[in-house]
């Protein structure tokens, strides 16, 4: 693995992560994010209706929440989870946690590690953590790490003390343990930075983590409502400040748009595509718009769009959702409304995905009134290349120095 | 056409079957349909799309898996999203961007499905809505003017359906009032040039009143029959024998469809019978994956990447084996059609047969001699 940087502006890095993957041919662009998925299956997607979507990123977020119990199978298998799943040529990369799912606080140990599978709690000392990856073989794995300052509202500077200082011991573990596996060292651990909102400890966190060979940095900690990731950003451009140049830097639980933009400036350069789903969950459209540099016709439609959109927003809903208690935001519709039962207009006009190509609004209204699966399909579809274009237009907008317009355009439509 | 009170006087019904090849021994047929939206191939298994949809699958990967017609419900699509919002989306195909064929039913079978939300009467079926308890009268007319707006290739004319575990009077009603219902629906049809309206054959599991149904039926007519009341839980002895016996009064020139088939068994036995068409929930409904059933058949060939199990509480990705349900049965119907055309049927059903249950002679009896009535012997 090779980190290539092209350019950094304002913070902002722009690059690219070359020599990935088995044959060491791939290549994956920074500014850039994952593809959301819990086992490896893009969510309501097969591998056909996957393809039919531009711009897929080449390395794919599984979670260990969600595979852990099936270690046993994985291990008879031998030949690694992305063989198992049909998705041999892709990238994988393993989080501990599902950024959709809290985990619930209080099962950290000096020595283990749970996560919450469908059955249940799934205990892991550092040898059997190392056991699961080396049945998984991802291309990148996140490390044990104890992430639970974020779940906690009140910390002490004990706990958060503790959390780094357990994290660097899991992971000296784990790298002593990846020494003795041919297996193991196929793959790469990504080191994660702890410390709560603790300057000190965060520091601490990153120096010493930034010490040991890992491949490159997990930012955990930081996710949370837009108010709490504000005062949290201060400490974000410290940490990354500390860490080498030449390695990449990942967050956890980051995905909104503008929340991404700021992270970006303060030099992270991986994000996980978990936003897009959670819009899908509530039936909603992403909609916003990524284009910094419009015609002046354009120009005008788009602020026309923006306004009505947000005179609509004045009416957030709170929609529940399977464990997705998110507020609706002002970056997408909701296609559940009344208002769309006769709008033939496809969910964004000019974009190319296979929903807005094919079908209407009236159309996937229908579908999620009816209750029917297909609905999903095309809005995880849309929502998907809409979010990628967005990542796409980021890279465009840093590789011709016009990030400054991009944001203005999406600060704008943020709530 | 409104003056075409008596059925005799109406014009000659297009000709939508041409058969290409049939089977020596039994009366399996290979033929092609031709409709509005392009031709297909029979005998074809017809996926049900009940709301403008097939459960989860893309019209594009309905298109590559060779589907060329499949199925939507009136009763529904009448009430959600409903035929005027239809009809302003440029019909059922411009609402789903379908471009192949549509084959509408009548909404009838809902009377037997939705029975405590109905009432028959001689004007039409009167149903109570269950998501805003409103009620809506069902008639002839009213179905065939909501297929006109949903503008089907194909349109069912709406009968008066009984379960077929129902016997006594009812059922000779029911047969009576469907030719009469049949009579009115062919009235009340604006679209004859454009939509193809079936005939539905009722009469329980009574042979005299099915037999009488056919001779009535036929005397109108129509592009196409259907074979209807069956598929419901009778005992598959009277099932076959239904089958057999309105397959041997319908016109040869004319395509056969059998209402509410889908189990590999059943399709292959009844494409001996002399059926053509067939649709069911069940695939669907039930996502199935390849394990048993025509599943099994196809995985012997070696078939179909393993898949891990998708947790129960989590809605599972449509697919997890990326293969499509009703996939199965497009495919034997393919493979049932290519060996009618090849001149050997007889073969494919015993080959078959010896899959499915291990040895041809573990066959289910009502198989074995329903095949056996058509000249094709297992053992």
């Amino acid at each position: 693995m090779k980190l290539n940087l092209i350019k950094i502006v304002n913070g902002c890095r722009l690059g690219q992560i070359q020599n990935l993957g088995k044959t060491g041919d791939i290549t994956m662009d920074i500014p850039g994010c994952l593809l959301y998925t819990k086992t490896g299956s893009a969510p309501h997607l097969t591998h056909h209706t996957l393809h039919n979507i531009h711009g897929v990123p080449a390395m794919a977020q599984l979670t260990l929440s969600s595979l852990a119990e099936h270690h046993e199978v994985l291990a008879e298998y031998k030949e690694g989870v992305g063989k198992f799943i049909g998705m041999p040529e892709s990238l994988l990369y393993c989080s501990l946690h599902d950024p959709v799912s809290p985990c619930p606080a209080g099962y950290v140990t000096n020595k283990s590690v749970s996560v919450w599978g469908v059955g249940g709690r799934v205990e892991m000392t550092t040898s059997k953590f190392m056991a699961i990856q080396e049945a998984l073989q991802p291309d990148w794995f996140q490390c044990l790490s104890d992430g639970e300052v974020a779940c906690e509202e009140v910390t002490s500077i004990k706990r958060v003390r503790k959390s780094v200082d357990r994290s660097l011991l899991f992971l000296d573990n784990c790298l002593q343990l990846q020494e003795k596996s041919e297996v193991l060292r196929q793959s790469m651990i990504i080191g994660v930075i702890e410390g709560g909102d603790v300057i000190e400890e965060r520091l601490r966190s990153a120096r010493e983590t930034a010490k040991r060979p890992v491949g490159g940095f997990l930012l955990d900690g930081f996710r949370g409502n837009p108010a709490t990731l504000d005062t949290r950003l201060q400490l974000l451009s410290s940490v990354t400040a500390e860490l080498p140049e030449d390695k990449p830097r990942l967050i956890c639980g980051v995905s909104r748009p503008d929340e991404v933009l700021k992270c970006i400036e303060r030099g992270v350069d991986l994000f996980e595509s978990f936003f897009p789903y959670q819009v899908t969950e509530r039936g909603c459209a992403l909609t916003f718009s990524f284009d910094y540099q419009p015609n002046p016709e354009e120009t005008l439609l788009q602020q026309n769009g923006i306004q009505e959109d947000i005179k609509y927003v004045d009416q957030v809903k709170k929609i529940k959702t399977s464990g997705c208690n998110q507020e609706m935001t002002s970056f997408e519709i909701n296609l559940k409304e009344k208002k769309f039962q006769e709008d033939f207009n496809p969910l964004v006009r000019g974009c190319s995905c296979y929903s807005c190509k094919n079908h209407t609004r009236a159309y996937i209204h229908h579908l999620l009134v009816t209750n029917e699966l297909l609905a999903r399909v095309l809005l995880m579809m849309h929502n998907f290349e809409h979010y990628f274009g967005f990542f796409h237009s980021i890279r465009e907008a840093l590789k011709s120095d016009r990030l400054a317009q991009l944001k203005e355009l999406i600060f704008r439509q943020a709530p | 056409m409104a003056a075409a009170a008596s059925p005799a006087s109406l014009e000659s019904a297009p000709r939508i079957m041409r058969l290409v090849a049939e089977c020596s021994r039994s009366r399996a047929r290979a033929g092609e349909l031709r409709l509005p939206h392009g031709t297909v191939a029979t005998p074809v298994f017809m996926p049900v799309g009940t709301q403008a949809t097939m459960k989860g699958i893309t019209t594009e990967q309905l298109d590559a898996l060779g589907c060329r017609i499949c199925l939507g419900n009136t009763y529904h699509l009448g009430l959600r999203p409903g035929p005027e919002l239809i009809q302003k989306a440029h019909g059922l195909h411009g609402f789903m961007n379908w471009p192949h064929n549509l084959l509408t039913d009548s909404g009838g079978f809902q009377m037997v499905s939705l029975v405590s939300l109905s009432e028959v009467t001689e004007e039409g079926v009167r149903f109570r809505s269950p998501y805003d308890g409103d009620e809506t009268l069902l008639s002839p007319e009213r179905s065939v003017e909501i297929q006109n707006a949903l503008g089907s290739d194909i349109i069912m004319q709406l009968d008066d359906v009984v379960s077929s575990t129902v016997t006594g009077p009812r059922v000779e009603e029911a047969m009576h009032r469907s030719v009469r219902w049949l009579d009115r629906c062919i009235a009340a049809h604006r679209r004859p040039d454009k939509q193809n309206l079936f005939a539905i054959i009722q009469g329980g599991l009574d042979a005299k009143l099915r037999a009488t149904c056919l001779e009535e039926m036929t005397k109108r007519d129509v592009p196409g029959f259907a074979i209807g009341g069956l598929s419901g839980g009778e005992s598959k002895e009277q099932f076959w024998r239904m089958v057999e016996l309105s397959t041997s009064r319908l016109p040869k020139d004319k395509p056969r469809y059998l209402m509410g088939v889908g189990y590999a068994t059943d399709l292959v036995v009844c494409v001996a019978l002399g059926c053509d068409m067939f649709d069911c929930v069940y695939p669907t409904r039930t996502a199935v994956r390849p394990g048993a059933g025509a599943g099994a058949w196809l995985r012997g060939r070696g078939e179909g990447p393993w898949a891990p199990p998708t947790p129960a509480k989590q809605r599972p990705s449509p697919r997890a084996d990326g293969r499509p349900p009703s996939c199965a049965q497009l495919r034997l119907m393919s493979a049932v059609r290519a060996s009618i055309v090849e001149q050997r049927f007889p073969e494919f059903v015993r080959d078959f047969m010896g899959t499915m249950y291990g040895d041809r002679t573990l066959c289910p009896p009502w198989a074995t001699e329903a095949l056996a009535s058509v000249g094709i012997t297992l053992g």
